[in-house]
């Protein structure tokens, strides 16, 4: 499943980097693409595992900018 | 403004005037030093709490560490002023870029504000507005003056013209009658429109060409790249320099820990790669939504670099350098009027629907009196042979005239000749040929002036009708009577001809050149407004079908690339002599977050450039 999902306030570019590779390395992330000019993720991974993988991104997001919102 | 940015101001504003209060005011230190602090955490209290938490969650080195630690590291020297204003001027350029940020995002996204936000359909002899989502295929909505055609769709009642302006950057109108088919994204002008929808939203022309602009900056650049992985080595790399900085000097030669410490610390103002994170990505995303605002659909920034090298640019010929539809070029009367001649070969055309009859009948322009016709043969593979006016007449080409053994000239020029014969009687013949789209001449010129080293058309068609196109438009090498396959092989010579670092662009209409497409560094394809194939297929979509368009995104792409080079240059330029002079002491903290902030506000200012790009369009005079 893929799926697009805002990040409402993410305002620098190294930051999505940050977010970009810590999703990437969550276990099961088939692609994720992090676009901080779009403030969107669009993040790929098996449908089974999709939502448990979205939370722990979620998590992730919160820990490396406390700002940003996200809004799937 | 957003919320976030509102309550930034605010503290900065209240910052600014405790700042400047604390030094006009000449009280006494200890006071002053209160002012300072309590201004200090007015306006830094937010990057002090995120260093915490970000030290919590284990990342280190983050910006808002780095800024606590220079700036509490100039407090506890005791350069209170000092320390609060780099702390101030901090939140001001990161106001400033999120403002700038926002704003240009907001500018482009109202560039391609063309999604539309509901449907009318009838129920119960009432209009409803629904989401044009739920609208299933083959449902009737209706579009009042001044709405957008939310569905591609063909028009079953009602007349008006649409503004294709949001689809291609094309200011004049296009005229919609019943039974046209028009695509969703246009605004309906005038008339009432009741369309029978062909696709569903997801897979209408509005729908595609969001989610190919939205995903346009996904396909990152060279440039791009290089900047992200510059960025994660950067950073830990000038923390470093300043920890050594701080200790090795004073430990070697044993002179103040605090000059080496304040002079470490400038190392940590500049530390943040912001200035080149923010900027590259902003000019190519300018770039981009500049090309669209003229019509010109780029689905990657490593496509607008590799149209800036663009070395070798190959046609297509039929829809790409011709409009693909058949125009009367020459007439050859003989003993007789021009006008005569027209008039008889529109009669006796007047049965058939084939392409090059209808160039006739488009060529005579007047009404055909049918009553005038009394009898129509078909001669399959010669012409015809009618009777007009009581009269024979013979419309065919050389094989016909041959076979009724009629004398005529043989005409040399090249394309679709039609002979005629009354009462057999040789009047003359009539050139049909695949008109040149106006700007074609235009397109070819611009590319050289451009630069580009070799132009080259591709063509199905007959060996001298492409030569001579070719030779017209002053191409350098014209390959003709190719098949599909042909193409490829060619453009694979092509590739292998052409320098290293020069690229090679394909221009087709999309329609059966997918796989040349594919093959070229860069695809162009001819919008051909709603050729969905054309619109997958390629990298880079001509909506107005203009060729003249290449050399313009050509400029936009060379532009675009300049305005990320001289950011480059000029922000690790300004921050490599900043951090030289401070690790000699010759530049203070002011120094220092001019070469962050500063800097950075700078290169944003500069990349919006990217998006003007109006005078890179060639306008007809």
């Amino acid at each position: 499943m893929k799926k697009t999902i805002k990040l409402i306030d993410l305002d620098c570019g190294h930051c999505a980097d940050k977010i970009q590779r810590a999703v990437q390395k969550i276990d099961g992330v088939t692609h994720v693409e992090v676009n901080f000019l779009n403030q969107k993720m669009i993040l790929e991974a098996p449908d089974d595992k999709f939502d448990s993988i979205l939370a722990e991104a979620k998590l992730l997001i919160k820990k490396i900018e406390p700002d940003v919102t996200v809004k799937v | 403004m957003t919320r976030k940015q509102k309550r930034l101001l605010l503290r900065i504003i209240v910052a600014t005037i405790l700042f400047i209060s604390g030094k006009v005011f000449s009280v006494q230190e200890p006071i002053e030093i209160g002012i300072f602090l309590v201004c200090y955490t007015v306006v830094g209290w937010d990057i002090i709490w995120k260093a915490i938490t970000n030290i919590l969650h284990g990342q280190v080195f983050d910006e808002n560490f780095l800024m606590t630690i220079a700036t509490l590291g100039a407090l506890i020297l005791g350069e209170y002023s000092e320390g609060v204003a780099v702390m101030l001027f901090y939140q001001v350029g990161e106001w400033f870029q999120s403002y700038a940020v926002s704003k240009s995002r907001k500018s482009i996204a109202s560039l391609m504000d063309i999604r539309p936000d509901y449907a009318n359909i009838e129920q119960d002899g009432k209009l409803i507005q629904v989401d044009p989502d739920e609208v299933p295929i083959g449902s009737s909505i209706i579009v009042k003056p001044g709405e957008r055609i939310p569905l591609d769709g063909t028009i079953i009642k009602g007349s008006s013209s649409l503004d294709t302006s949001a689809l291609t950057g094309e200011s004049m109108p296009r005229e919609a009658l019943p039974g046209m088919d028009v695509i969703s994204g246009c605004i309906n002008q005038t008339g009432i429109l009741t369309i029978r929808t062909t696709k569903e939203f997801g897979e209408s022309t509005v729908a595609k060409i969001l989610d190919l602009v939205e995903n346009a900056s996904d396909k990152k650049g060279k440039t791009e790249n290089f900047i992200t992985r510059f960025a994660r080595y950067y950073t830990p790399a000038v923390v470093f320099a300043a920890l050594v900085l701080a200790l090795l000097p004073p430990l070697i030669t044993g002179q103040d820990f605090g000059t080496w410490v304040y002079r470490a610390l400038t190392f940590l103002v500049i530390s943040c790669p912001c200035a080149l994170v923010i900027s590259i990505p902003l000019s190519f995303f300018g770039g981009i939504g500049g090309a669209s605002k003229i019509g010109v659909l780029v689905k990657g920034s490593n496509y607008l670099e590799s149209l800036a090298s663009a070395e070798t640019v190959v046609f297509d010929k039929t829809g790409t350098l011709t409009k693909g539809a058949f125009a009367v070029s020459e007439l050859h009367p003989v003993n007789v009027q021009k006008e005569r001649l027209l008039e008889l070969a529109a009669y006796a055309e007047d049965y058939s629907t084939h392409p090059i009859s209808l160039s006739i009948k488009k060529a005579y322009g007047k009404k055909i009196n049918s009553n005038r016709i009394s009898s129509v043969q078909e001669i399959p593979g010669h012409g015809v042979c009618a009777v007009i006016d009581g009269k024979s007449v013979l419309a065919g080409n050389a094989k016909l005239m041959e076979k009724e053994n009629i004398r005529y000239t043989d005409s040399s020029t090249i394309g679709t000749v039609i002979y005629l014969a009354c009462d057999r009687k040789y009047l003359g013949c009539i050139v049909i040929e695949d008109e040149l789209k106006p700007d074609a001449q235009k397109a070819v010129d611009l590319l050289k002036d451009e630069g580009i080293r070799k132009t080259v058309m591709l063509t199905g068609d007959s060996d001298a009708v492409g030569k001579k196109v070719a030779n017209r438009l002053g191409l350098d090498q014209a390959y003709t009577e190719l098949l599909p396959a042909d193409k490829v092989e060619r453009v694979e010579e092509l590739l292998a001809q052409k320098s290293e670092k020069g690229k090679l662009l394909f221009v087709g209409d999309g329609i059966n050149d997918a796989p040349v497409l594919a093959r070229a560094d860069v695809g162009i394809a001819m919008g051909g407004l709603g050729s969905d194939a054309a619109i997958e297929a390629a990298d880079v979509v001509l909506m107005t079908d203009e060729p003249s368009k290449i050399a313009s995104v050509m400029k936009i792409a060379r532009k675009t690339l300049r305005i990320a080079n001289q950011n480059i240059i000029f922000a690790l330029g300004i921050k490599f002599i900043v951090l030289i002079l401070g690790a000699f002491g010759y530049a203070n903290m002011w120094a220092a977050v001019f070469a962050d902030v500063g800097v950075s506000v700078i290169a944003i200012l500069n990349a919006i450039r990217a998006m003007r790009v109006r005078k890179f369009v060639f306008v007809e005079e």
